[in-house]
C-alpha cells in the first residue's frame, strides 16, 4: 500500500551498498516509513509482541539444547540439572516454558482482534491462512517441547497425543508406530521431538515473514475495517508511531511474563511433570497445557474416537476457511449489530470449552462440553448465515473521518448506506 | 529456431529428453525419500527387543493382577475371582461394541488368567483397576481415567469413546502357571 520508496541514502557507503544490496531500503520502507492506519489501537500491537516471543523462545531455547540431553534415561535430570547447576538454568528454563505460554496468550489475542475486526476478509486471505499456519506450527512445537523434561505429564501427554493419529483407518497404526519409532512413545520418540522442537521455530520464523510480507503487500486492516483511501489524511509513519506503541505494548507485556516468571513460574504447568515418566502408570488426572484445553474438550465432547479427533482438528481448520464462511462484507464488527454478539458468545464458549477441557471426564462436564462444541461450530455457521440479512451500522467514509468524528465527539462524517462493499483501495 | 524434429509424428527428441529427465529425476526422488521414511520405523534394537518372554503366574494370587512390559508394551496378567469369570461370561456378546467372547480372549482351561495389553484403545492411558482400591469403572475390569472408557472383567470395552477391547497379546502357556509371551 506504500508507494514509491522514501528512502534517501545519505552517506557515500549508503549509496554503494544501495545500488548492491537495497537491504536498508527494504529495512526503511517496512519499518519506518511504512503507513499505517492512525487510527490502530493497542490490540495492534501484539503482532510485534508476537515477534518478541518468537525471538525470545529462539534465544531460550537454544541456550536450554546446551545443557540438555535428549535420551529417555537423562532428559529429567538434565533438566533438573538446568534448574539447580547452569548459571541462571533456573531462570532460563523458566523463562521458555513460561514464555511458550505466554507466546500463546498472545497469539490468542492476536486471533480474536483479528476475527473481531474482521482482518480475513479480502484481500486478506493469505495473510490470515498463513496466521493459521504460524498457529498450527506453533502448537507442534509446543507440544514437543513439553515432553523434552520426560516427566508423568510429558510422557502420558505425547501418548495421547501421538494416538491420536490411531483413528485414522487403515493406516492411523503404522503412522504411530513411524511417529514413535518403536511399540510405544520411548527413547527414539523423544530423539526426534527435539529435533523437531529445533526445527520448527525457524520453519515458524520463515511463516511469519511471508506473514508480514502479505500484511505490508495488502495494508493493516484497522478498528473502523474501512481501507485506507488516502495515505496521507489516513495514515501515520511506522516510526516512531507504530514502533512507540508496539515497544510500550511489549513492556507491558513483558511486565505480565516477568511476574509468572519471577512469582509464579509453575503456575502454568503441572506438579505431575516433576515426576519421572513412568510408563506402567497414568496420572490420575491428565491435561494437557492451558493453551490447548479448548481443543481437548472438543475431543473429549465427541464419544467416537474418530468422530473426536475429526471435530478437534476441525476446530483448528474451520478457522482457515473464515475468509469464505463470513458472508458480510462489513469487516469490522463494531458496525454489525449481530455478528458482534455472536463474537463475544463465542469468546465465553472458547473459554468455557478451556474450563471444562481441564475437568474430569464425568458428568456433567461430559454434557456441557458437548453442549459448548455444538455452539463452537455453531459459531460459523451463524456468522455464514448472519451476514445475508445483517443490516450493519453506517460506516465511517474513512479513517480520518472515523478519527475526527469521534474526536469531535459528533457523528459529523457518517454515511447512511454501510451495507455497500467499500471499494479496496490500494493507495 | 531449428529443431531436430521428426515431423512424421510431431514428437521432437527435446520431447523425448524431457520426459526421460523428468521420469529418472522422478524415479531418484523417490528413491531418496524412501530411507528418509524408512528411518521413523522402529530400528533392529527396538525390534530386537521384542524376543518372547516367560512369565511365571504360580505368584499371582486370586483377585490380583500385574503389570509386565514386553516389546516397550505394557500387558496386565490378571488372575480373575470366580464372580469376574462368571460376569465376563454372562454378557450377551450382540450388545458389545467389539463382539468377542470371554473364551476368544483367553485361554482353554486357563480361564482364571486374563493376559491383555495395558493401554486403552482409546488414546493409549493405563486403566486403572488392576491395585487393590483402584476404581474397576462399572463392569469390575478397569476404568480409564483420561477419557472415560469402561472395560469388563474380560477387558472388552463397555462405556467411554474406546473402540475397540483390550487386545490380547499372542501368548502360549508353557505349563500349567508358565506363559511365554510373544
Amino acid at each position: 500500500m506504500s508507494g514509491h520508496s522514501s528512502y534517501v541514502p545519505k552517506t557515500g557507503i549508503e549509496r554503494w551498498l544501495d545500488a548492491r544490496l537495497p537491504i536498508i531500503r527494504l529495512a526503511h520502507d517496512s519499518a519506518v516509513s511504512y503507513p499505517v492506519p492512525r487510527n490502530l489501537n493497542y490490540l495492534w500491537t501484539f503482532g510485534g509482541i508476537l515477534v518478541f516471543m518468537l525471538v525470545a523462545q529462539i534465544v531460550t531455547g537454544i541456550i536450554l539444547a546446551m545443557h540438555y540431553t535428549a535420551n529417555s534415561l537423562m532428559a529429567f535430570n538434565a533438566v533438573e540439572h538446568i534448574m539447580r547447576d547452569v548459571n541462571y538454568g533456573w531462570l532460563l528454563r523458566y523463562l521458555h516454558s513460561n514464555g511458550a505460554s505466554m507466546f500463546f496468550v498472545a497469539v490468542y489475542v492476536h486471533i480474536f482482534r483479528g476475527l473481531y475486526y474482521g482482518s480475513y476478509k479480502a484481500p486478506r486471505e493469505v495473510l490470515w491462512i498463513l496466521g493459521v499456519v504460524i498457529f498450527l506450527l506453533m502448537m507442534a512445537t509446543a507440544f514437543m517441547g513439553y515432553v523434552l523434561p520426560w516427566g508423568q505429564m510429558s510422557f502420558w501427554g505425547a501418548t495421547v497425543i501421538t494416538n491420536l493419529f490411531s483413528a485414522l483407518p487403515v493406516i492411523g497404526e503404522t503412522i504411530v508406530t513411524f511417529l514413535w519409532g518403536g511399540y510405544s512413545v520411548d527413547n527414539p520418540t523423544l530423539n526426534r521431538f527435539f529435533s523437531l522442537h529445533y526445527l520448527l521455530p525457524f520453519m515458524i520464523f520463515g511463516v511469519v515473514v511471508l506473514h508480514i510480507w502479505a500484511l505490508h503487500v495488502v495494508g493493516q486492516n484497522n478498528p473502523t475495517g474501512v481501507e485506507v483511501k488516502n495515505v496521507q489524511k489516513d495514515t501515520v509513519p511506522f516510526t516512531p508511531y507504530a514502533t512507540v506503541k508496539d515497544i510500550f505494548g511489549m513492556v507491558v507485556f513483558m511486565i505480565l511474563f516477568s511476574w509468572f516468571v519471577f512469582y509464579q513460574p509453575n503456575f502454568m504447568g503441572h506438579a505431575d511433570n516433576y515426576i519421572p515418566a513412568n510408563p506402567a502408570a497414568t496420572p490420575a488426572h491428565i491435561v494437557p497445557e492451558w493453551y490447548f484445553l479448548p481443543f481437548y474438550a472438543i475431543l473429549r465432547a465427541i464419544p467416537d474416537k474418530l468422530g473426536g479427533v475429526m471435530a478437534m482438528g476441525g476446530a483448528i481448520v474451520v478457522l482457515a476457511f473464515l475468509p469464505w464462511i463470513d458472508t458480510s462484507k462489513v469487516k469490522s464488527m463494531s458496525y454489525r449489530p449481530i455478528a458482534r454478539q455472536l463474537f463475544w458468545m463465542f469468546l465465553l464458549v472458547c473459554i468455557g470449552l478451556g474450563y471444562l477441557g481441564a475437568m474430569p471426564a464425568d458428568e456433567p462436564y461430559v454434557t456441557i462440553s458437548r453442549i459448548l462444541t455444538v455452539l463452537y461450530f455453531g459459531f460459523f455457521v451463524a456468522l455464514f448465515i448472519v451476514g445475508l440479512f445483517e443490516r450493519p451500522k453506517a460506516l465511517p467514509t474513512s479513517i480520518a473521518d472515523a478519527v475526527l468524528a469521534s474526536a469531535n465527539g459528533g457523528s459529523a462524517a457518517r454515511v447512511a448506506t454501510a451495507a455497500a462493499a467499500e471499494p479496496n483501495v490500494k493507495g | 529456431m531449428a529443431h531436430a524434429t521428426d515431423t512424421s509424428t510431431g514428437t521432437t527428441r527435446r520431447d523425448f529428453l524431457m520426459l526421460a529427465t523428468g521420469a529418472a529425476g522422478a524415479v531418484g526422488l523417490g528413491a531418496v525419500v524412501i530411507p528418509l521414511i524408512s528411518q521413523l520405523a522402529p530400528d533392529a534394537q527396538t525390534i530386537a527387543a521384542g524376543a518372547p518372554i516367560d512369565v511365571d503366574l504360580a505368584p499371582i494370587a486370586e483377585g490380583q493382577a500385574i503389570k509386565l512390559f514386553w516389546r516397550g508394551k505394557l500387558i496386565f496378567v490378571r488372575h480373575r475371582t470366580k464372580k469376574e469369570i462368571d460376569e465376563a461370561k454372562a454378557v450377551d456378546i450382540a450388545t458389545l461394541r467389539d463382539p468377542q467372547t470371554d473364551e476368544q480372549r483367553t485361554k482353554p482351561g486357563h480361564e482364571p488368567f486374563l493376559i491383555i495389553y495395558g493401554n486403552c484403545t482409546h488414546l493409549g492411558c493405563v486403566p486403572l483397576g488392576n491395585a487393590p482400591g483402584d476404581p474397576k469403572g462399572d463392569f469390575d475390569g478397569w476404568f480409564c481415567p483420561c477419557h472415560g472408557s469402561h472395560y469388563d472383567s474380560s477387558g472388552r470395552i463397555r462405556k467411554g469413546p474406546a473402540p475397540l477391547n483390550l487386545p490380547v497379546p499372542p501368548y502360549a502357556f508353557t505349563a500349567d502357571t508358565k506363559i511365554k509371551i510373544g
